[in-house]
C-alpha cells in the first residue's frame, strides 16, 4: 500500500509543488507593459468560484512559461523575462462573472515573421485550461519592432489598383453558384457573364477545389478563357479568383503556377489550409505578382461567439502581416454576422497605417502598421444592388463588393445583374463625389440610375424588400457616450 | 462596343456639369487633376499621353475644366480623353479616381486572339482593332 503523507510546507519560491500563478510572476498590476511587448486582450470567464486575477495570471502563465507546478529549471533562464504578465484585469461592462485580462509578453518570446509560433504561443494550450468556463481572444497589438518582421500583403491595395486600372470606386465580384456540380465547361459560361456585364471579378468558392464533376485544371481554362474574351469584349481589365486550396503544399504550387501559366492575375486561398501554406503562397504571390485572395472558411467556428474563441479582429491582423491581399469581413447588411460597429473595426485593421484604440469598434489597443501594405476587404454574402447606399456608408470606397446571388439571380440573366449591380454602385459613387446625403437619398439615386437601365430597375423590383435583420452576436461591449467638454 | 474603363463608362456620358462636380471634388480632397488623351485604348496601356503636368496647385474647378476644352480643339472625336486625380498622400501616391470624359465617335473594339499551346493551354493576345493604323490616323 502507498503511503501518502503531506507535502511539505512551502518555504521559497521555487520549492516543489503547485503554488497560485499570481504569486509566481504571472501578475504585476504595477507592470508598464514596455513599446515592443506584445499585449493581449482576453476576454476570461472562470469557473464558478474562481479569483478572477488568479484565473487571469493562470491565462498569463499557460500562454507563456507557466505548467501547472513549480520547476526549478527556471532557474537557468532569465525567467522573469520570458514569464508573460498580466498587468490589468476590468470586468466586463453589463457581463456578470465575465473579465478582460489585458497581457504582456515580451518580443523575445516570439519568433519573427511566424504566425505559427505567435499563435502556438497566444492560444495554443490555454483555451482548454479547467479552471475557466470560457476564454476569447479579443485583440492584440502587435509592435512595430514585430510587425516589420512580416512581408504583409504582397500587392496591397493600391497596387491592386494599378494593377488592374480602377480606381475611386469599390471593385465588384460574385462568387460563382451554384458552388458545386457545374461541370468547367458551364462554370466559365457564368464567368464570362458576369465579368462582361461589368463586374471586375468573379469567384471560386471555398469549397471549389478539384472534384469529380470539375477538375481543377477544366476549371482553370475555361475561367481563362471567360475572362480574356470578358476582356476584349469590354476593354477593361478582368480576373477570377482560381482556388488553389488543396490537401497539400505542393500540390498548392502546382495549381497556382498554373494559374500564372494562364495569365491569371489573382489567386485565391482558404484559411483552412493553415497559417504556414497562407505564408508560403504569400511568398510565393510575392515572387509572381499575383494578387492573393483568401476566403475566411471556417472562421465562424471560434470567431462569432462573444465568450470563447478568437476575435475575428484577431485574425485580420494576423493574416494582413501573414500576408493576404483580399480577405472577407463582413457586408454589415448581408446574410452573414456583422455588427456595424465590429466590422468597422475589422475594415479599419484591414486598410489602415495606424488604428487609435477605438472601443467602440472592438479595438481595444494602438495599432501602427508602419509601411506594411493594405488588404482590400471583401464584403460577401446576401447583398444586392438596392443595397448599394448603405454599403458605401458602412464600408467605404476601398473594398470588393460580392454580388453572387444579386448577380447570378437577376431575371434577365447574369450580364443584366452584373450591369446592374455597376451602374447602381457607379451612381452612388457619382452622387457622393457631388456632396449630396447619398445614404439618406440612396434610394431615390438609385431610381434616377434606373430610369436609363432597365436591369437596375428589374434588380431593384425584384430584391427590393430583402434585408436580413438580425441580432449580432459578435457586438461591442463598450458604446461611446457624449460628454460635455 | 464602349469601352468600360474608369469609374463612370456605366452611366450616360458626363456633361460639363458634373465632370466640374467630380474635379471640385478631387480638389476639395487636396488631390492634382490631370488630363490624359490616348488612342491606343488597350486595357494595358498605362501611360496615356498627358495634357501638360497634372494640376497641383490649381483650386478653381474651372481652370481644369478649361484646360479639358483646350485638350478637346486638338483631339476630341479622334482619342479618349480621361481625368484623373492624384494624391500624395503617404501610403497611397497613387491616383484617386480615373474616368473618361470623352470619347472617338466610333470604338471598334478588341480582337481576341488566341495562340494554342501545349496541354490545350492558350496564350490570349487582345488587339484593339484602332491600332491597326498608325497613331494619329486611328478615329
Amino acid at each position: 500500500m502507498n503511503v501518502v503523507t503531506a507535502p511539505a510546507k512551502r518555504t521559497g519560491r521555487y520549492d516543489a509543488g503547485v503554488m497560485k500563478y499570481k504569486e509566481m510572476g504571472y501578475f504585476d498590476l504595477d507592470y508598464q507593459p514596455k513599446d515592443t511587448d506584445i499585449l493581449a486582450c482576453f476576454r476570461i470567464t472562470p469557473q464558478d468560484g474562481v479569483d478572477a486575477d488568479e484565473a487571469a495570471a493562470a491565462v498569463a502563465g499557460e500562454s507563456s512559461t507557466a505548467t501547472w507546478t513549480v520547476v526549478w529549471t527556471d532557474r537557468l533562464t532569465a525567467c522573469d523575462q520570458y514569464r508573460a504578465k498580466c498587468y490589468r484585469v476590468d470586468p466586463v461592462p453589463g457581463a456578470p462573472n465575465q473579465y478582460f485580462a489585458f497581457i504582456a509578453y515580451d518580443i523575445e518570446l516570439f519568433e519573427p515573421n511566424s504566425i505559427v509560433n505567435l499563435s502556438a504561443s497566444i492560444i495554443g494550450n490555454v483555451f482548454g485550461f479547467k479552471p475557466l468556463k470560457a476564454l476569447r481572444l479579443e485583440d492584440m497589438r502587435l509592435p512595430i519592432a514585430y510587425v516589420k518582421t512580416f512581408n504583409g500583403p504582397p500587392t496591397g491595395i493600391v497596387v491592386e489598383r494599378e494593377r488592374l486600372d480602377k480606381f475611386g470606386r469599390p471593385l465588384l465580384g460574385a462568387t460563382v453558384k451554384p458552388k458545386l456540380g457545374l461541370s468547367g465547361r458551364n462554370y466559365g459560361r457564368v464567368v464570362y457573364e458576369a465579368l462582361k456585364g461589368g463586374l471586375d471579378f468573379t469567384k471560386d468558392d471555398e469549397n471549389i477545389n478539384s472534384q469529380s464533376f470539375m477538375h481543377w485544371r477544366d476549371r482553370f481554362l475555361y475561367c481563362m478563357e471567360a475572362v480574356n474574351r470578358a476582356q476584349a469584349m469590354t476593354g477593361e481589365v478582368k480576373g477570377t479568383y482560381l482556388n488553389v486550396s488543396a490537401g497539400d503544399m505542393e500540390e498548392i504550387y502546382e495549381r497556382a503556377e498554373f494559374a500564372k501559366s494562364l495569365g491569371s492575375n489573382i489567386v485565391m486561398i482558404d484559411l483552412v489550409i493553415g497559417y504556414s501554406a497562407i505564408q508560403s503562397i504569400s511568398k510565393w504571390c510575392r515572387r509572381n505578382d499575383m494578387i492573393l485572395h483568401l476566403h475566411r472558411a471556417g472562421h465562424s467556428t471560434y470567431t462569432r461567439q462573444k465568450t470563447h474563441g478568437v476575435s475575428f479582429r484577431v485574425i485580420a491582423k494576423w493574416m494582413r502581416l501573414a500576408g493576404v491581399d483580399h480577405i472577407h469581413a463582413g457586408t454589415v447588411v448581408g446574410k452573414l454576422e456583422g455588427d456595424p460597429a465590429t466590422t468597422k473595426g475589422y475594415y479599419d485593421i484591414c486598410r489602415e497605417s495606424r488604428n487609435p484604440q477605438a472601443l467602440q469598434n472592438g479595438l481595444f489597443f494602438d495599432q501602427d502598421w508602419g509601411g506594411i501594405r493594405k488588404t482590400m476587404p471583401v464584403a460577401s454574402g446576401g447583398i444586392h444592388a438596392g443595397q448599394m447606399h448603405q454599403l458605401l456608408h458602412h464600408l467605404g470606397e476601398d473594398c470588393i463588393m460580392q454580388f453572387g446571388g444579386g448577380t447570378i439571380g437577376h431575371p434577365m440573366g447574369i450580364a443584366a445583374g452584373a450591369q446592374a449591380n455597376r451602374v447602381a454602385l457607379e451612381a452612388m459613387i457619382m452622387a457622393r463625389n457631388e456632396g449630396r446625403d447619398f445614404l439618406a437619398e440612396g434610394p431615390d439615386i438609385l431610381a434616377a440610375a434606373a430610369r436609363t437601365c432597365t436591369p437596375l430597375a428589374q434588380a431593384l423590383t425584384v430584391w427590393k424588400d430583402v434585408t436580413f435583420d438580425y441580432a449580432s452576436t459578435d457586438t461591442p461591449d463598450f458604446v461611446p457616450t457624449l460628454t460635455v467638454a | 462596343m464602349r469601352i468600360t474603363q474608369g469609374t463612370f463608362s456605366f452611366l450616360p456620358d458626363l456633361t460639363d456639369d458634373q465632370i466640374t462636380r467630380q474635379i471640385a471634388y478631387c480638389q476639395r480632397n487636396g488631390w492634382a487633376v490631370n488630363i490624359e488623351f490616348t488612342d491606343d485604348p488597350h486595357p494595358r496601356n498605362t501611360y496615356w499621353e498627358m495634357w501638360g503636368q497634372p494640376m497641383f496647385d490649381f483650386k478653381d474647378p474651372a481652370a481644369v475644366l478649361y484646360e479639358l476644352k483646350e485638350c478637346r480643339k486638338v483631339h476630341k472625336d479622334r482619342s479618349y480623353i480621361r481625368v484623373s486625380a492624384f494624391d500624395a498622400t503617404a501610403g497611397w501616391e497613387s491616383v484617386r479616381l480615373s474616368f473618361i470624359a470623352d470619347r472617338p465617335l466610333e470604338e471598334p473594339g478588341f480582337a481576341l486572339q488566341r495562340q494554342e499551346g501545349d496541354g490545350r493551354s492558350i496564350r490570349y493576345t487582345t488587339r484593339a482593332y484602332a491600332t491597326d493604323k498608325p497613331a494619329g490616323d486611328r478615329y
